[in-house]
């Protein structure tokens, strides 16, 4: 458990000194959602319509690039091989670097979207719909894509390798994202919608560290 | 039992045993190759509803199943590659990717064939042909992280891993695109619904599978058998081949 | 038999394109994985051959 903190709390100092990759991930997801208006117009009923779509699928964008650094700064370093040389279990150093990652990349982007749904118009409860399917799924996507990386560490290509790999595994999570927004449209219940997201979470937060970790000792070998 | 099978662990011996299945492989499936298309094209009577087009069904159905079939087949020898730590098993994952990926492909290509007469559009996004398009792009993730690793056993341990994450995922991700198309579905019916089948159209379609499957297993055989020459080059009895003198 | 001569069949009850094309494009993919497999078969075997050139 020491251990554990022990590497939260160090991620989140190191990434503190370089907020710019923080940051960029937060940019890019706004930018994102600015072009699709200007792409198809300003018209408010399509723009609401659409606007918990582009906003999932931004947020699924911006998480999944920040997502191959996830191992490679201390892969690079050295301190990778020294965690997992450690007698800790690495499965929750990976764990906890999972963690630090998503609270430093992926929340900022949850809280983003209410206000990137104002530029959609998207009504008040549609968005925190939006946002409480962000809170769940996002935590899903950084543990798919932590395996990824994890696996493709120090191969040529590895972003885009990243994207192509965990894209399809990302499918399940966006359809349930947005088909919550979209039952609350058609006055269904989004009951349904939590239980499944959650239902993906919490096998995802056990399965995904341990296939990090081999992952982890398979690149490093 | 598992003493004989794991003679065939080494490849020395699944070398020759492969290259000795290998032609039996290929007489079966080409019989049955001839026998699922002539009596899918010369037997089985006209469609009601669909006249000659549903023919393709002999070929986009078996499509579909090998690309499903050989993606389990990939999952299975990376769990046992994992578990035994087989060199073979590995390579036989990877030996199996790039057939599984061109029968998704012609799964995609000859359901688009098949819907456009039928359905007026290339492409409609229904349950079935969205979810082959997935599998396609799990595939090609693959294949892509294979080719990326330098290394073989990294490569082999990878795509492992890679593979058996992709199989637990694909009934989540067949779950999930079935309930997102009954969500957007106006009254549209499926694309790829088949014609409610005459026994000919059946035993045409059974055929045309077994002889994709014959197809593949051969295929496999014979890439794996170029697998191996290329690790284990050199081993003493690679060298001492017949057909490498 | 369904068929009441070579064009009819050729013909596919209007769905030629459709049918034809899937038929064509399935068998071309198999056969060009046939071939590239033989080749790849090949290069292996001339490079084996090298291999033991090398370390003679």
């Amino acid at each position: 458990m020491n251990a554990f903190l022990a590497i939260l709390r160090r991620d989140l100092r190191v990434a503190m000194k370089r907020k710019v990759e923080v940051l960029s991930g937060l940019f890019f997801y706004l930018v994102v959602a600015t072009l699709f208006p200007l792409a198809i117009g300003s018209d408010l009923d399509i723009l609401r319509k659409i606007a918990p779509g582009i906003l999932w699928v931004g947020a699924l964008l911006s998480s999944m690039l920040t997502l191959g650094r996830l191992f490679e700064a201390d892969w690079q370093d050295g301190t990778l091989e020294q965690l997992v040389l450690t007698p800790h279990n690495l499965s929750l150093l990976v764990l906890a670097k999972i963690l630090a990652h998503w609270l430093l990349c992926s929340l900022p982007l949850v809280l983003m979207s209410s206000i990137l749904g104002l530029m959609f118009d998207l009504p008040l409860d549609y968005a925190w719909v939006m946002m409480a399917t962000l809170l769940l799924g996002t935590p899903i996507l950084s543990c798919l894509g932590a395996i990824a990386s994890a696996l493709t560490l120090g191969l040529r290509g590895g972003g885009v390798l990243i994207s192509l790999l965990v894209l399809p595994l990302y499918v399940p999570v966006l359809v349930f994202g947005t088909g919550a927004v979209e039952s609350l449209a058609a006055g269904l219940g989004v009951q349904a919608y939590f239980s499944i997201l959650l239902a993906i979470l919490l096998p995802a937060l056990f399965f995904s560290p341990w296939a990090c970790a081999q992952a982890l000792r398979v690149a490093l070998e | 039992m598992m003493g004989f099978l794991f003679r065939f662990a080494s490849p020395q011996a699944f070398y020759r045993l492969a290259g000795q299945i290998i032609p039996w492989l290929v007489g079966i499936g080409t019989l049955l190759t001839l026998a699922g298309l002539w009596i899918g094209f010369f037997i089985a009577p006209t469609d009601a509803q669909q006249g000659e087009g549903y023919r393709i069904i002999f070929l986009h159905v078996p499509a579909s199943w090998m690309s499903m079939i050989i993606f389990m087949a990939m999952a299975l020898w990376s769990f046992l590659g994992l578990t035994f730590k087989t060199r073979l098993s590995g390579m036989m994952t990877s030996a199996l990717a790039p057939t599984g990926a061109i029968f998704a492909f012609l799964s995609l290509w000859t359901g688009a064939m098949w819907g456009k007469p039928m359905w007026g559009a290339w492409w409609v996004w229904d349950a079935r042909l969205t979810s082959e398009l997935i599998l396609f792009f799990l595939y090609l993730g693959y294949i892509a992280l294979t080719s990326a690793i330098e290394n073989p056993a990294r490569r082999d341990k990878a795509g492992s891993i890679w593979s058996l994450v992709g199989s637990i995922n694909v009934p989540i991700i067949y779950f999930s695109v079935i309930w997102w198309n009954t969500l957007h579905q106006g009254a549209s019916v499926s694309v790829t619904k088949a014609p409610s089948m005459a026994h000919q159209m059946l035993i045409a379609m059974l055929l045309m599978s077994l002889a994709f499957w014959a197809y593949s297993i051969a295929i496999a055989f014979y890439r794996v058998r170029t697998i191996i020459l290329q690790r284990e080059y050199d081993a003493h009895w690679v060298q001492s081949l017949p057909e490498a003198q | 038999m369904n068929w009441n001569s070579w064009s009819e069949f050729f013909l596919m009850g209007g769905y030629a394109f459709y049918v034809w094309g899937s038929v064509i494009v399935t068998f071309a993919l198999l056969a060009i994985e046939v071939l590239w497999v033989l080749n790849a078969r090949g290069s292996a075997l001339e490079w084996v051959k090298a291999q033991r050139s090398i370390s003679e």
